[in-house]
């Protein structure tokens, strides 16, 4: 579904991405992790075009990203994106923040829109909330409405970038639970988190990421279980103390 | 002293008030109109992020900003004509007051639209880059995610200082009597100059100015409060 083949990045002389190579097969869930800067952030957003690179190849279900002939806007509206911020509409209702880009973009009628929104609206467990404004939910709330509009596009994959890091603790699982749900109906995720409970539960992949390189890229038993590079093992010690 | 006829044309002296007020009224709608449309488009060009366009942009505020207004306006009325001979035809050609009039919006809707430009451009910034991307994310292209998520809370973040540059527009629109047109202001001293009453002359045009003001004012405050976002905080203290 997803290719990623020797993509390396730079800003202006620092490089962000060195030589990356991974994948996503149709229907795997993908864990990145590693520290902070490590360019987690800069090589998702590269698989939907949102940062450009330099080298290398990339590609979502045959599409090549990089080539200037690509309808990068059309190939990001089959792939769906989940923010840390939860970047919703703040002017648009939750209604509107759903129907919005299967209107404007998939051409969609307002009607068809509002309810394939609201129909993921109660999937997310969030009906009674369809009238009110984004800056009147709680962050989890938020976070599952950023899902449920961009699960609105009938994604063929999703991204996500830290979906749960900018949430108080007792939002997380509201959030998780719905991704949990997701991965166990097939979705092909490939997901930027800390959590490694997540991870255990649905990833079948597990990346590492440091200094702009993936220093492992492993079964998710291969990654929780045998020795593996000193830089993750220390990296899973520290993050797993909490 | 206001009911009393003026010298010339058959009128009243607050008949005099009221013409000049029209002309202002209508500069200012004008000019408001143009420096409105411009504005929006020079400064949401400029955070596009093509480096020509932000240089054209970058140039177009600079130089509206960095000339005095008096001299822009005499650029327009005196120089402008002499670069087109079509419109020096025009100019020659047509009542004086039409000339006027145009320059006068002209002066004022570019120089406006340099200032709101620059107030667009703020508040596209201050945005959260993330809005951009997550507009870009769902597959809307670059002009949508412009009309449909960036520009809409940008022009609500920014009505308090629009507020600010229409009262401005109107009160530079007393500029246009150096050029002669009959506006406001132009009344006013002209009902001095015939009555000796400067005091009462402008204490009237004061008035009007301050109701045209307040009233604009009274507008936009109305606008925010329609298109206030519920549950949202604006970033800056109001
Ligand atoms: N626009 C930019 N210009 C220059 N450098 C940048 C830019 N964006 C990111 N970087 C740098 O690139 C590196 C990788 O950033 P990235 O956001 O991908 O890291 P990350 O792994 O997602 O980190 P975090 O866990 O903090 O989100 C960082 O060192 C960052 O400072
Ligand atoms: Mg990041």
């Amino acid at each position: 579904m997803i290719t990623i083949d020797n993509v390396s990045k730079w800003y202006g002389a620092f490089q962000v991405l060195d030589g990356c190579t991974t994948g996503v097969q149709k229907g795997d869930v993908v864990v990145v992790c590693g520290p902070s800067g490590s360019g987690k952030s800069t090589l998702i957003k590269c698989v939907n075009g949102l940062e450009p690179f330099q080298q290398g190849d990339i590609t979502v279900d045959g599409i090549p990203v990089g080539s200037p002939g690509t309808d990068l806007p059309k190939l990001r509206s089959r792939v769906g994106m989940v923010f840390q911020h939860f970047e919703l509409f703040p002017h648009l209702s939750i209604t509107q923040n759903l129907a919005l880009a299967q209107v404007k973009v998939l051409k969609r009628t307002r009607d068809e829109a509002v309810e394939r929104g609201l129909k993921l609206l109660d999937r997310v467990g969030l009906a009674a909330q369809r009238e009110k404004f984004p800056g009147q939910l709680s962050g989890g709330q938020q976070q599952r409405v950023a899902i449920a509009r961009a699960l609105s596009m009938d994604p063929i994959c999703m991204l996500f970038d830290e979906p749960t890091s900018a949430l108080d603790p007792e939002m997380i699982n509201e959030v998780l639970d719905v991704m949990v749900q997701l991965a166990s109906d097939g979705m092909t995720m490939m997901v930027v988190t800390h959590e490694m409970g997540f991870a255990r539960k649905v990833a079948h992949r597990v990346i590492f990421m440091d200094h702009g390189r993936i220093v492992e890229d492993a079964t998710k038993d291969d990654f929780f279980g045998k020795p593996h590079s000193e830089r993750a093992q220390q990296f899973l010690a520290k993050i797993l103390q909490h | 002293m206001f009911l009393q006829d003026a010298p010339e044309g058959g009128v009243q002296y607050w008949e005099l008030l009221v013409s000049g007020l029209g002309w202002t009224l209508a500069v200012s709608a004008c000019a408001w109109v143009i420096a409105l449309l411009l504005g929006s488009a020079i400064g949401t060009l400029r955070t596009t992020h093509r480096a020509w366009v932000t240089r054209v942009g970058n140039a177009w505020v600079e130089l509206f900003r960095n000339i005095p207004l008096l001299v822009q306006m005499f650029l327009w009325y005196f120089v402008a004509p002499e670069f087109v001979p079509a419109l020096k035809s025009w100019v020659i050609a047509a009542d004086p007051a039409h000339a006027q009039f145009l320059s006068a919006v002209l002066c004022l809707g570019l120089f406006t639209s340099a200032r709101i430009a620059e107030q667009v451009r703020a508040g596209i910034q201050s945005l959260p880059q993330g809005q951009r991307l997550a507009g870009m994310a769902l597959g809307l292209r670059e002009p949508q995610v412009y009309r449909y998520v960036l520009l809409p809370m940008a022009f609500r973040i920014i009505i308090p200082p629009l507020t600010s540059e229409t009262m401005n527009l109107i009160k530079n629109s007393s500029i246009a009597l150096t050029i002669g047109l009959a506006e406001l202001t132009f009344r006013a001293r002209e009902i001095g100059e015939y009555t000796f009453h400067f005091f009462e002359a402008f204490s009237a045009a004061t008035l009007i100015y301050v109701a045209i003001a307040m009233a604009a004012n009274r507008v936009m405050a109305l606008v925010e409060r329609r298109t206030a976002v519920p549950g949202y905080i604006a970033h800056g203290a109001k």
